[in-house]
C-alpha cells in the first residue's frame, strides 16, 4: 500500500473499525446506506482486489439483492459488486436456523439428531421462540466473519472455537483476489442490522441470554460476541431522516447503546433535500402568504410564465419548502447534541440503483465516513 | 432497479392512476357492517398515523370507535390523550361529537396483555408460578412475535367486549407486514406443539435425569437442546411448560379464534404503503397473502404522495429557470459572485445548498435591476423546486402503476406528503381532508 493511500484511509473517521453496524428506523433507508457504506469502504485500494468488504443482511427480506440487482443474496457469501478501482463487496443473508444447524454440526457432530431436532420443531423453537438465541446466532456469525483470517478455511480454524460456525467457503470459488498480503479475510464487515427500536437488545446478547443461559455453549458464544461488539473494532451507525420520529428514535437509540456500553458510531442523515432559498427568505416564506406574489410574478415574467395559477402554486411550494427546511434545521440541531459525527446523504429523487449507490458511497468518502 | 415498462403519466407528472379504483373511505367507515379496520404495512410507512386519522374521521362521522395503537410518536400519543402505556382505552377529548360519535384510544402493552391471559387461564398459584418464571419473563417481554400475538389478542378482547362498534387497529412495526398474520400462529403452534409435549413429559417425572430413559428422537432432541441452551435454561423452559399445561388449548384456540375473526365480513384490511419500492413490495406480498387466506382487503392507502401543484413539466420549468439564470438579471447576479449560477438540468437532487443556486445580486446595481435580479433568482429557485417535485411524482406514479398493474381492481386512497410532522387532531383531520 502506498503512503498516500494509507494516509487517506487513516484519516477516515472509522479507520480502526472493522464491524460497522447500520441501524435506523424503518423507512429511513438503512439498507441503502449500509450498501453505500460497504461500497465506500471497498473503494480506495491500490490494486483490484485490495479491499474486500462483507455486507451482512440479518432480517431476510432480500433488500440487498434488490439494491445491487445481483440475484438472490443467500447464506453463502457472494460477490455482489466491484468498485471502479477493483474493491469487492460481498454479501450474505444470514439465517438463524441455518446458523444453528451449522453450529450444532460443527460442535456436536449431530448428524441424524439434527434432522430429529428439525422434525420436532426444536430448531424452530430455538431460533424463533427462545429469546436471545436467534440474536446470538446472527451476531455470532457476523463476528466470525470479522475475525476470520485470510486464507483460512473453517475446518482448520482452531482457535477460539466457540465464535466461528463452520462456514463452508463455497462462495470463494467465485474467485477472490490474491490473499497473501492480507491479514483478515475481509477488511470490513457492514451489517444491515435490525431497526433502531430493537438494536440495543439485538447487540446486547450478553445480558439477553444471561438470565437464561448461565453456563453452556450459548453463554460462551455470547461472551465471545460481546468481546467483539464492545471493542473499538465496532461502531453502530444510525440512519435517520430529518423528521421528528426518526430523530427521536436515533437520540433514544444512542442513549440506550451508550448506557449498555456499546460503541456508537456516526449519524447518517439520509434523503437530505436541497435548500433553494436563502435564510431570510425562508423565514418569510414559512408563513402562509409570506411570499411576495408580486415579486415572484415579476420574476416569472421574462420567461413568459407569469400566470396567477403558477404564481400561487409556486408560492405554496415555497411555503412547504420553507417549513420543512426550518423543521429540518431544528432536528439537525438535536442530532448535533449527541456529539456523534454527522454525515448527510442527498435524496435520490430518481430512486436508488447502482449509480445512486456509487454516488452515496462517494459522498460518504468525501465526508470522511470511509 | 428496473422501472421501465409502464406507460408514464403526462409530462407534468400528473395523470390518472391507471387501473386504480378510488377507495371510498367514508363509505367504508360509515357502514355499520364494518366492525374492524386493520392497518398493515411495513415499518415507517405511517401506519399509526393513518390508523389514528381513520379512527378520528369515523368518530366524527358518528361511530363509536376505539383505536388500538402500537407505538405512536410521543406527541401524537399526547394529542390522543395517551400519556402512558396503560393498556386501557381512554376517551379522546376535543373531537367533534355532533354526529353522536366517540373516540377511545389505547396503546398496547404486550407484557401486560400476556400476563392477563395467564391470570385469566390459570389458578392463582399456578399463575404466580408462570409469571415468576424467567423463561416466561423473557418470552413475554422480548420474543419477536409476542407483540403481534398480543395485538391480535387485544383485538379479540376489544371485539368480545362489544362496547365499540368500530375497532381500528395499528399493527406492530415489523419489517414485514406478514409478521402480523404469521406470528400468532407460530407462537400458538409452539405452545401447543410436539416439542412442548416432549419437554413437559420428563419434567413431570423428575427433570433432566429422565432424559436418559427416553429413546430415539425424543432423547436426541432434549439432549441436543440441553447442550445448546444449557441445562438450567432447559429446566426453566420445562417448568414453564409444566405450569402452562392447563392453558395449552387456550392459547391455540384463542389465536385461531382471532384469526377467524379477521376472515369475517366485518373486517377490512387496509394496506398502508409509501410510494417506494420496498414498501410497495411488502404491500404486494401482503395483498397476495390476504387473498390466499380469504381475508377482506378494503384497499391500498398510499401515504406520503408528492403531487406537483402546477401544471408545468419538469423540462419546461428547468429550461425557464436556466433562462432566468442566464438572462440579463441572472448574468448580473452571477458576475458578482464570480461563478455562474447555472446548474445542470439534472434534477435528481444531489445535495446543493442555497449558496450554489442562489447568487446574491450586485448591490452596486441600480435599484430596479437589483430587484429584477432578486425576483429572477426567486422564480428560478422555485421553478427548480417544482421540477424536482415533478420528477419525484413521476417516479412515484411509475412505481404505483406497477403495483396496480399486478393487483388489478384494487381500490386506492392517496394521502399527500405533509411538510410537518403530525401531532394534533387538526393534523389528523387535515390528512383526510387532503386525501384523494
Amino acid at each position: 500500500m502506498t503512503n498516500a493511500v494509507e494516509a487517506r484511509r487513516a484519516k477516515a473517521d472509522w479507520s480502526a473499525v472493522r464491524l460497522h453496524v447500520v441501524t435506523g428506523k424503518g423507512g429511513t433507508g438503512k439498507t441503502t446506506v449500509a450498501a453505500a457504506l460497504a461500497l465506500a469502504l471497498a473503494a480506495g485500494g491500490e490494486r483490484p482486489g485490495d479491499r474486500r468488504v462483507l455486507l451482512v443482511e440479518v432480517e431476510g427480506r432480500q433488500g440487498l439483492s434488490q439494491l445491487f440487482d445481483a440475484g438472490p443474496v443467500v447464506y453463502e457469501e457472494r460477490r455482489v459488486a466491484v468498485t471502479p478501482d477493483g474493491g469487492e463487496v460481498w454479501a450474505q443473508a444470514l439465517d438463524a436456523e441455518q446458523a444453528l444447524l451449522e453450529y450444532l454440526d460443527l460442535f456436536y457432530k449431530l448428524g441424524p439428531a439434527a434432522r430429529a431436532l428439525r422434525r420436532f420443531g426444536a430448531i424452530d423453537f430455538a431460533t424463533t421462540v427462545a429469546p436471545g438465541i436467534r440474536d446470538v446466532l446472527l451476531t455470532g456469525k457476523t463476528c466470525e466473519a470479522v475475525r476470520r483470517r485470510a486464507g483460512h478455511t473453517h475446518s482448520t480454524h482452531t482457535h477460539s472455537g466457540h465464535t466461528h460456525s463452520g462456514h463452508t467457503h463455497s462462495g470463494h470459488t467465485q474467485g477472490r483476489g490474491k490473499t497473501q498480503d492480507r491479514v483478515f479475510d475481509y477488511d470490513a464487515v457492514v451489517m444491515d442490522a435490525p431497526p433502531t427500536g430493537r438494536i440495543t437488545r439485538f447487540l446486547n446478547v450478553n445480558s439477553e441470554v444471561s438470565g437464561l443461559a448461565r453456563v453452556g455453549p450459548i453463554r460462551n458464544q455470547a461472551d465471545a460476541v460481546m468481546r467483539v461488539l464492545t471493542s473499538a473494532q465496532t461502531a453502530v451507525h444510525f440512519v435517520t431522516l430529518l423528521e421528528e420520529m426518526p430523530v427521536q428514535e436515533t437520540l433514544d437509540g444512542i442513549a440506550e447503546l451508550r448506557a449498555a456500553s456499546l460503541p456508537t458510531g456516526g449519524v447518517i442523515v439520509n434523503q437530505a433535500r436541497p435548500v433553494v432559498l436563502p435564510e431570510d427568505r425562508l423565514k418569510k416564506a414559512a408563513q402562509p402568504g409570506g411570499l411576495d406574489f408580486a415579486e415572484l410574478e415579476a420574476g416569472l415574467a421574462p420567461v413568459g410564465l407569469a400566470d396567477t395559477d403558477l404564481v400561487s402554486a409556486l408560492a405554496e411550494l415555497a411555503t412547504e419548502h420553507a417549513q420543512r427546511v426550518l423543521l429540518e434545521a431544528a432536528q439537525r440541531e438535536e442530532l448535533t447534541a449527541t456529539e456523534a459525527p454527522l454525515y448527510e446523504l442527498p435524496l435520490l429523487t430518481d430512486g436508488v440503483d447502482r449509480v445512486g449507490l456509487d454516488l452515496l458511497a462517494q459522498r460518504l468518502r468525501d465526508q470522511g465516513a470511509a | 432497479m428496473n422501472e421501465t415498462g409502464t406507460a408514464g403519466p403526462d409530462l407534468a407528472g400528473r395523470g390518472p392512476e391507471r387501473g386504480a379504483k378510488h377507495l371510498d373511505l367514508d363509505r367504508l367507515l360509515d357502514s355499520p357492517q364494518t366492525r374492524i379496520v386493520v392497518c398493515c404495512g411495513s415499518g415507517g410507512v405511517g401506519k399509526t398515523t393513518t390508523a389514528a386519522a381513520f379512527a378520528l374521521h369515523a368518530a366524527e362521522r358518528g361511530r363509536d370507535v376505539v383505536v388500538l395503537t402500537i407505538d405512536p410518536a410521543r406527541r401524537l400519543a399526547q394529542s390522543l390523550g395517551l400519556s402512558a402505556l396503560d393498556n386501557t382505552p381512554r376517551e379522546v377529548a376535543g373531537i367533534d361529537r355532533s354526529k353522536g360519535g366517540r373516540l377511545h384510544a389505547m396503546m398496547l402493552d404486550m407484557k401486560r396483555t400476556f400476563d392477563e391471559i395467564v391470570l385469566d387461564h390459570a389458578d392463582p398459584q399456578r399463575a404466580e408460578q408462570i409469571l415468576a418464571n424467567p423463561f416466561y419473563q423473557s418470552l413475554s417481554a422480548s420474543f419477536a412475535g409476542t407483540q403481534e400475538y398480543m395485538a391480535m389478542e387485544k383485538l379479540g378482547q376489544l371485539r368480545a367486549h362489544g362496547r365499540w362498534d368500530l375497532i381500528v387497529v395499528d399493527t406492530p412495526p415489523s419489517r414485514s407486514a406478514l409478521d402480523f398474520l404469521d406470528a400468532p400462529e407460530r407462537l400458538g403452534s409452539f405452545l401447543d406443539g410436539r416439542l412442548i409435549r416432549i419437554l413437559s413429559a420428563p419434567a413431570k417425572v423428575g427433570g433432566l435425569g429422565a432424559f436418559k430413559l427416553l429413546t430415539g428422537g425424543v432423547g436426541l432432541v432434549t439432549g441436543a437442546l440441553g447442550k445448546v441452551l444449557g441445562s438450567s435454561l432447559l429446566s426453566e423452559v420445562q417448568s414453564f411448560v409444566a405450569a402452562l399445561d392447563t392453558m395449552f388449548g387456550g392459547f391455540r384456540e384463542r389465536a385461531e379464534r382471532t384469526y377467524r375473526l379477521l376472515q369475517t365480513e366485518g373486517t377490512a384490511f387496509v394496506v398502508v404503503a409509501a410510494p417506494e419500492p420496498d414498501a410497495l413490495r411488502e404491500a404486494s406480498y401482503f395483498t397476495e397473502r390476504l387473498a390466499t387466506d380469504k381475508m377482506p382487503l378494503a384497499g391500498l392507502v398510499l401515504n406520503r404522495v408528492h403531487r406537483p401543484q402546477a401544471d408545468i413539466t419538469a423540462e419546461r420549468a428547468l429550461a425557464a429557470a436556466e433562462q432566468l439564470a442566464n438572462g440579463k438579471a441572472g448574468r448580473r447576479a452571477a458576475r458578482k459572485n464570480g461563478s455562474a449560477s447555472v446548474r445542470s438540468t439534472d434534477p435528481s437532487g444531489a445535495a446543493r445548498s442555497a449558496k450554489q443556486t442562489w447568487a446574491e445580486p450586485d448591490w452596486s446595481e441600480e435599484q430596479s435591476s437589483f430587484e429584477a435580479a432578486q425576483s429572477a433568482q426567486l422564480a428560478a429557485a422555485l421553478l427548480r423546486l417544482h421540477a424536482e417535485r415533478v420528477v419525484q411524482s413521476r417516479r412515484e406514479q411509475r412505481l404505483t402503476g406497477r403495483f396496480l398493474a399486478s393487483h388489478p381492481g384494487i381500490a386506492m386512497l392517496e394521502l399527500p406528503a405533509q411538510a410537518e410532522d403530525i401531532h394534533d387532531l387538526d393534523g389528523l383531520r387535515e390528512i383526510i381532508a387532503r386525501s384523494a
